[in-house]
This record gives structure tokens, C-alpha cells and sequence, in this order.
């Protein structure tokens, strides 16, 4: 049992670098109402920066403050330009384009990093002081993680001085119940959110910096640590300080003590404790329900039937595909299987978040569980493909069912969060359950049978199954069921109130979503002849959210045409340029710059318009 | 001191004001009267800028405000005291003052929680108090303190009697006559005439977004026919 002090010590260290990135999260929530996905990219130019300053300074502790303390300011300053030209202008679009805007960012900083420090991972050369040890207990303990330790619990007390004794906390507190009473009372909002950004980004930062001691600068960062800081926030409850840090204790001691007793599995552990504590606290730890935001909110969209002359198109665009295998080339023929693997991907989402209202952000999840039931029913039980096709909507389907039980019952953004965070847990056990699922190899030699090999035969397979099921969904949006669930979309109380069973609908939609969602994943990895954890990627699930968003929620043909020209474009950009990131992640901050309310929006109200003048 | 013309206001496709007025002279409380969904306290929110109206001008202080953001208009020197009170709740009564503390202005004698608890006795009491833990009176008063910090010139109060006890609406009386002492410009939305009638100079009648009588408040008194027609229940 000799390994519970150190353990418990790392836990702790680990538990202060949580805080300072979580807690800006937090922060920034409270007041904008922003989810900030880029947030983790800040801390990651924090370790960048904070490299590139550190190792150009003398290696003295006195050195080593000022370095990190220099890299703080930078990042605040690149939160302040981050706010001032993106968030500010997003702040009245619906809660998805900000968070779809705020992922936009981190591709471009992705792309921007690179491009400046290089692909490779950069450790920071310890100096003397600080591979030192103490010894606590008879075991040796590094010094800097006590510094680590140290720093959590002193930035809290900081926090809680600023934001309980000075006027600007005051404000802030303020704001975070209701922004609107505080501007009507003579307060300069932008100033407000400008600063609070740049509080938030020069914490991350801080947490970015402090961390190169014990690890390196490198590209995943970003990422990795933004779905620990949802998941802290989540637990601690959104908007709360004290919430933060108790949660990133928990999450940072478990980590710890994970890595040592179930090492496989560290992820899945953090994710059960997080559903067990939303299952008694569905606002976190110390969260209270989230107040209506007190601000015009835009009114759900409606699933209207499409209009005779988009029948007509979608009927000779349908007899177009089937033709296709004639007209087009083999290079055009995968693009095509990939078009109608993606059209259903995103049909799938659709269904979840349009008449559902369920905004999903790991839909890839569902993709990737059914690729992978498929590819293990293959290679382990030598399953012929129909029977694997069969399998990856049903394991997807069972899944959705368990983790429907969970998060029915939450709203919002406490949804997209946690989807999010268990599309990373599927992705880590496929990444990291080595024996069965390959690792990073994946699962190989996936290939449809004789019959299915020749591109145009799969690809008509995909088609049929593709738009077969996506016309199966439709119907569901107009049977009674699709009715009900709209009903409870639009105001569960109300569907309650007239004896629809809110929570079944919700899972039921997740079931069918993600059914459908591992079906699109299973012809995929035929198509690719293997299985990836990519395809479990945070990228992956934002693409589904961009056709979607990129065609409307309110239609039922929009997920297709979304899925089509998405395809299309990402097929022309990664061709074209090695900075597809830096592009597609501009092309999505702009849209919703431009397009607060979606393009479909945008273009039905130019539509309406043109009818009225 | 502030001058309404022909203002329209839509809450996404409903109309709502229909080419709203208003004139009031500098010292001077003008209620606006009018039932359920006449459009008072939508008037107040496209005066203080939390609406943006559709068109119209809004003159205060010789200055047009209409359009301009809600920070801007309140530091002109125009107070907002919402109809449904919103305290910050988990804010002190100190720290609730605080947040609507503004520069002195020119000209006036500048609000202090000190002088404010001289007006309203009982927040003095309850300093350390949160927000959301308060008598809906007590709220009432908080919200009115609180929007006097930025020692506004003129003060939009919407329905500051509703919901509470007789004693507390004489109270309130009391506090609106001493603001009008201190020279303050008060525009008031009530449907409770009685009340009005013992704080107003003037009345202006409001229903489905128009001015539909004006003049004052004595004059109002004795126009039975109109009393009945926009105000009776
Ligand atoms: N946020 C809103 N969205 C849509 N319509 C609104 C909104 N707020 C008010 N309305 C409508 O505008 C009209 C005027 O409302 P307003 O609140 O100005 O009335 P009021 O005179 O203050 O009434 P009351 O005495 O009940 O407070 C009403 O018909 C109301 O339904
Ligand atoms: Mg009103």
C-alpha cells in the first residue's frame, strides 16, 4: 500500500492543472454563456509559449516566475484578440454556432501552432531546482508538484478575493444571474466579457506553462484537455469556483489512482463517476439549474415537409446517384461511398438534435461503435458482412440505450458536454484496448465479400441502405411518435403535462440516432477495408454537426444537401492545401460570423423576403 | 427632459408600440396608465434600450438615445427599475448597490448607500443580506437603491406597487414624493390609479401600443367616461 502517498500526491498536482484550465472555463461560461471548446487550445499555446519564453531565459527560479508570469500575459492578450474578433460577435446566435465558432478556433490554432513550433513535441529541460526531491513518509516526493499543489488551492483563494472584494467581481457575479439588469444599470458589457475572456484564457495559459515541467509541449493538448476541464466543470457544476476545484480533485486523484489500479481504463472510470454524480446531481456538484438565460432566445426551429419542387430535385439527384457508377470515374465512385456514408451520418444527427433537440457533440461515437462491432464480429467470428452490418446498429443502438439512461434527463449544453466527453471515452477504449481492437493499427482487411467488391456494387449497397434508412427516419418524424418528440422538445413541462413519457421519447431518439449513426460507421469501414479509432475523432463529430448546421435543422432534406456539399468541399480542400485545418476552421468562423442563424436561415429568410416584396 | 415621438416597437412580428409619445418636463412624474398588455413596460424597455425599437425618436436631455445601447442611455443619466424587480440574488444589498454605482453627476447630490438607507430604513438593516433572500418589498426597495447609485436625472419605475402589502405601497408613495423633492424627473407604469393618482402630475393612458388620453392626473380623475373605458377591469 506504499503507493497511496505518492499517488495521492500526484493525484493532487495533476488536480491543480485541471483547476486552472476548468475554472477559466467555468468562468467564462458564468458570464457569456459561452462554451468555450477552444479553451483547451489556449492552454496549449500557454506550453507553447511559455516554452519559447522559458528557454530563452536563465534557469533561475526568480527567471522561472517572470517566464511563466510573461507567458500568462500573452495568452490573456491572445483571449482578449480571440473575444474581441470572434465570441463578441456570436454572443446572439444560438448556443451550437457559438460552440461551433469556438471550435473553428481551435482548428485555426491548431494549424497556427504547428506552423510556428513544428510537429515535433517540445520538453522543457528541467533545471537543477527543480528535479529536486522531499521526502515525505519515507518516499521521495518532487519538489515542483508541491509547488503544483500549492498552486491550486492559492489561485482559488485569489479568485474568490477578486471576485467577492473588488467592484469588477462584483460585476461579474452580476452579470453571470443576469447580464441584461447590469448593462440596463450603465455597465459596458464588452468590457465586462473582454476581461472576464482574458481572466480565463490567462489561466489556461497559466495551467499550459506549469505544465512543461512535468510534460512537453505538443499538439494534442488541446483536445485531451478540454474534454477533462467539460468533465470537471460538468461534475462541479457549470459556473461555479468552489465546484470547479473540488471536481478537479476528484477527477485529478482518480486519474492518479486509476493509472495505477485499472490502467486501461482510467477514462471509463472518470465517466462513471461522472454519470453517477449527475444521475443524484444532474447540475453538478455544486451547480444550481441553470437560469434561463434572460435574453430573447430564437424559437426552435420547425421540421417542415419539403415543398414539391425539392421532391422533384431530390428524386432526380436520387436517380443521378444510382446512375453515377456510369457516368463518374473510380476516384469519384469512393467520393460518392463516402458522400452516402456521410448523408446518413448526418441524417442521424439530425434526427437527435432537430425534432429531438438533443445537440450531440461525439456523434462519432455512435459511427465508431458500430464500425467497430462490425469490424470485431468480422475478426473474431468470422461473421459474413450482412450479419456484421446488422450487428453495428444494434451494438450502437444498445449503447445509445445505456447512455440515454444517463443524460435524458439533462439539458443544453450539459448534454453536448457530456456526449462529447463519451465520445473520447469510446475513442480511448478503442485506442487504448490494444488486444482486441488493434490500438492505433485499428482492425485491417475489411473487406466486403466477393459479390459486394466491385466499388459500384458497395456503392449501391451504401445508397440503398443509406437513403433507405434515411427515408425510414423521415417517417418517424412524421408518425405520431415524431410529433411527441417534438412536443417534448419544445417544452417538456407541457409534454408531461399531457402524459408523454419525456425521458423514453429522448432515449428512443438517441437509440435510433445512434442505431442509425453505427450503421453509417459499418459501410464505412467496408468502404475503408478497416476500422480507426479517427473515426471516434472530436473532428469526425464535429463534421456531423457541420452538414448539419451547414444545411438547417429545419428541414429534413437539409442534413443531405449539408452532407453532400460538405463532402464535396472537404474532398477539393484536403487535396488542395496542407492547411485544410487553418481553412476549414476560418470557413466555419466566418459562417457563423456571418450567418448568426444558420445558412439554411439566412437563406430561407432572403427566400421569405423575396415572397413578401 | 425626455420626449417620445411616433415610436414603434415589434417583438419579432408583433407589433407592439404604435407610434408611442411622451413629454416630460424636468422635476415633473408622469404615470403611464393602461391595462394587461398595453405596452407599459414595453414603452420603459425601448426608452432604456433593452428593446431596440423599429423606429421613432427618443430625445433626453436634448440627446438622441433611441437605438443606443442600454449601458449608454443609463449613464446619460436615465435609471431602469424592472417591473419584475431582479435583484441579483446572491449578491449582498451592499454589493447589489454597488453594481449600479455610477460617477456623480453634475449638478446633483450624489447617492451613497448611507443616503439610501436615510430613504429606505429597512435595507440599512439587512446590509450583508442576499438579494434573493428578501420580503418582496424589501426587493422592491433594493432594486429602486440600487438603480439611484448611478444618480440617474430621470427614473423609469415600472409598477413599483405590484404585489405588495398596503402598508408597503404607501411606503412607496412616500419614497416616490421624496425623489420628486430631490428634483428627480420620475416616469411611472401603473394600473393601480388610486396609487397614481396620490404621487403623478400628469397621466398618459396607454392601450395596445398608443396613446389613447393624456393630460392630468386631477383632470383624469373626473373624466369618468374615459376611466371606465381604458382603465375599468
Ligand atoms: N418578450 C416578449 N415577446 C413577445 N411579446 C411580448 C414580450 N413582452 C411583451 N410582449 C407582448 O407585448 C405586449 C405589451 O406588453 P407589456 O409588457 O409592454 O405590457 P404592460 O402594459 O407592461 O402590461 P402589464 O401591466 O401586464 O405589465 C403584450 O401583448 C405582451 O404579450
Ligand atoms: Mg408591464
Amino acid at each position: 500500500m506504499d503507493f497511496i502517498i505518492p499517488q495521492l500526491l500526484t493525484g493532487l498536482a495533476g488536480a491543480s492543472s485541471l483547476f486552472l484550465v476548468a475554472v477559466g472555463l467555468t468562468i467564462i461560461f458564468g458570464v457569456t454563456r459561452i462554451v468555450n471548446f477552444s479553451h483547451g487550445s489556449l492552454m496549449m499555446l500557454g506550453a507553447y509559449i511559455g516554452w519559447s519564453i522559458l528557454t530563452r531565459l536563465p534557469r533561475d527560479p526568480e527567471w522561472f516566475v517572470l517566464g511563466i508570469a510573461a507567458t500568462v500575459l500573452c495568452t490573456a492578450a491572445i483571449g482578449v484578440v480571440l473575444e474581441v474578433v470572434v465570441l463578441r460577435r456570436v454572443y446572439r446566435a444560438p448556443e451550437l454556432f457559438q460552440l461551433l465558432a469556438t471550435f473553428g478556433v481551435v482548428l485555426i490554432l491548431q494549424d497556427v501552432t504547428l506552423w510556428i513550433w513544428g510537429p515535433v513535441e517540445l520538453p522543457l529541460p528541467r533545471p537543477r531546482w527543480l528535479r529536486g526531491f522531499v521526502t515525505i513518509l519515507d518516499s521521495r516526493f518532487p519538489v515542483y508538484d508541491l509547488v503544483l499543489i500549492a498552486v491550486g488551492p492559492a489561485v482559488l483563494g485569489i479568485l474568490w478575493l477578486v471576485m467577492n472584494r473588488t467592484r469588477w467581481g462584483t460585476l461579474v457575479r452580476a452579470a453571470t444571474l443576469d447580464r441584461e439588469m447590469v448593462a440596463a444599470l450603465g455597465v459596458d458589457q464588452r468590457l465586462l466579457f473582454t476581461s472576464v475572456f482574458a481572466l480565463g484564457a490567462g489561466l489556461a495559459g497559466l495551467g499550459g506553462a506549469l505544465s512543461l515541467p512535468n510534460a512537453s509541449a505538443n499538439l494534442q493538448i488541446d483536445l485531451s484537455v478540454i474534454t477533462d476541464a467539460f468533465v470537471v466543470v460538468v461534475v462541479g457544476g457549470l459556473g461555479s469556483l468552489a465546484g470547479a476545484f473540488v471536481a478537479s480533485l476528484l477527477i485529478g486523484i482518480l486519474q492518479a489512482f486509476g493509472i495505477v489500479l485499472v490502467p486501461q481504463s482510467t477514462l471509463v472510470l472518470v465517466f462513471l463517476v461522472m454519470a453517477v454524480v449527475l444521475v443524484f446531481r444532474p447540475n453538478g456538484l455544486m451547480g444550481r439549474p441553470q437560469a434561463e438565460a434572460r435574453e430573447a432566445t430564437l424559437a426552435a426551429p420547425v421540421v417542415r415537409p419539403a415543398p414539391r419542387v425539392l421532391r422533384i430535385l431530390g428524386a432526380v439527384a436520387l436517380l443521378l446517384a444510382v446512375a453515377a457508377p456510369f457516368l463518374a470515374g473510380d476516384y469519384y465512385l469512393t467520393v460518392l461511398t463516402d458522400g452516402a456514408v456521410a448523408l446518413l451520418f448526418a441524417t442521424s444527427l439530425h434526427f437527435m438534435m432537430g425534432p429531438g433537440g438533443m445537440a450531440s457533440f461525439g456523434h462519432a461515437a455512435w459511427f465508431g461503435i458500430g464500425a467497430y462491432a462490425a469490424g470485431l464480429m468480422s475478426q473474431w467470428l468470422g461473421a459474413p458482412m450482412p450479419l456484421a452490418l446488422l450487428a453495428a446498429p444494434l451494438a450502437a443502438g444498445i449503447v445509445a440505450a445505456l447512455f440515454g439512461w444517463f443524460v435524458a434527463r439533462l439539458s443544453g449544453v450539459y448534454l453536448s458536454m457530456l456526449t462529447l466527453a463519451f465520445a473520447q471515452i469510446v475513442w480511448a477504449v478503442s485506442f487504448q484496448w490494444v488486444e482486441v481492437t488493434g490500438g492505433d493499427n485499428g482492425l485491417l482487411g475489411l473487406w466486403p465479400p466477393g459479390w459486394a467488391r466491385d466499388p459500384a456494387v458497395y456503392y449501391w449497397i451504401t445508397l440503398a441502405l443509406s437513403v433507405g434508412v434515411a427515408m425510414l427516419l423521415r417517417r418517424m418524424l412524421y408518425s405520431p411518435y415524431g410529433y411527441a418528440l417534438r412536443a417534448a422538445r419544445d417544452s417538456a413541462v407541457r409534454a408531461q403535462s399531457i402524459g408523454l413519457d419525456v425521458q423514453r421519447l429522448r432515449i428512443v431518439a438517441l437509440v435510433v440516432a445512434g442505431a442509425a449513426a453505427g450503421l453509417s460507421g459499418a459501410l464505412f469501414s467496408y468502404a475503408k477495408g478497416g476500422v480507426f479509432p479517427t473515426y471516434i475523432s472530436i473532428p469526425h463529430s464535429v463534421e456531423a454537426l457541420l452538414m448539419v448546421l451547414l444545411g438547417g435543422l429545419q428541414t429534413v432534406a437539409g442534413p443531405i444537401v449539408g452532407a453532400l456539399v460538405y463532402t464535396g468541399l472537404a474532398d477539393i480542400l484536403v487535396r488542395s492545401t496542407d492547411l485544410w485545418r487553418l481553412v476549414l476552421g476560418a470557413v466555419i468562423v466566418l459562417l457563423v460570423v456571418a450567418f448568426p442563424e444558420g445558412v439554411a436561415g439566412a437563406a430561407r429568410r432572403l427566400w421569405l423576403r423575396g415572397r413578401e416584396a | 427632459m425626455l420626449s417620445v415621438e411616433g415610436l414603434n416597437t415589434h417583438y419579432g412580428r408583433a407589433h407592439i408600440l404604435q407610434g408611442m409619445a411622451l413629454e416630460i418636463g424636468a422635476g415633473e412624474v408622469m404615470v403611464l396608465l393602461g391595462r394587461n398588455g398595453a405596452g407599459k413596460s414595453t414603452t420603459m424597455k425601448s426608452i432604456i434600450g433593452l428593446v431596440r425599437p423599429t423606429s421613432g425618436r427618443i430625445a433626453f436631455a436634448g440627446r438622441e438615445i433611441a437605438g443606443q445601447e442600454p449601458h449608454r442611455i443609463a449613464r446619460a443619466g436615465l435609471g431602469y427599475v424592472p417591473e419584475d424587480r431582479r435583484v441579483f440574488a446572491d449578491l449582498s444589498v451592499m454589493e447589489n448597490l454597488e453594481v449600479g454605482r455610477q460617477p456623480p453627476r453634475e449638478g446633483l447630490r450624489p447617492w451613497t448607500p448611507g443616503r439610501l438607507f436615510e430613504l429606505f430604513p429597512n435595507l440599512g438593516q439587512m446590509r450583508g443580506r442576499p438579494g434573493g433572500r428578501m420580503s418582496g418589498g424589501e426587493q422592491q426597495m433594493l432594486t429602486i437603491a440600487r438603480t439611484l447609485m448611478g444618480n440617474p436625472r430621470l427614473i423609469l419605475l415600472d409598477e413599483p406597487s405590484e404585489g405588495l402589502a398596503p402598508v408597503i405601497v404607501e411606503q412607496m408613495a412616500r419614497t416616490i414624493l421624496a425623489l420628486k423633492q430631490e428634483g428627480l424627473t420620475v416616469l411611472l407604469a401603473e394600473q393601480n390609479l388610486h396609487f397614481a393618482s396620490g404621487v403623478a402630475d400628469r397621466a398618459t393612458v396607454v392601450e395596445k401600443g398608443r396613446v389613447v388620453w393624456a393630460g392630468t392626473i386631477a383632470a383624469l380623475r373626473a373624466d369618468e367616461a374615459a376611466r371606465s373605458q381604458y382603465l375599468a377591469v
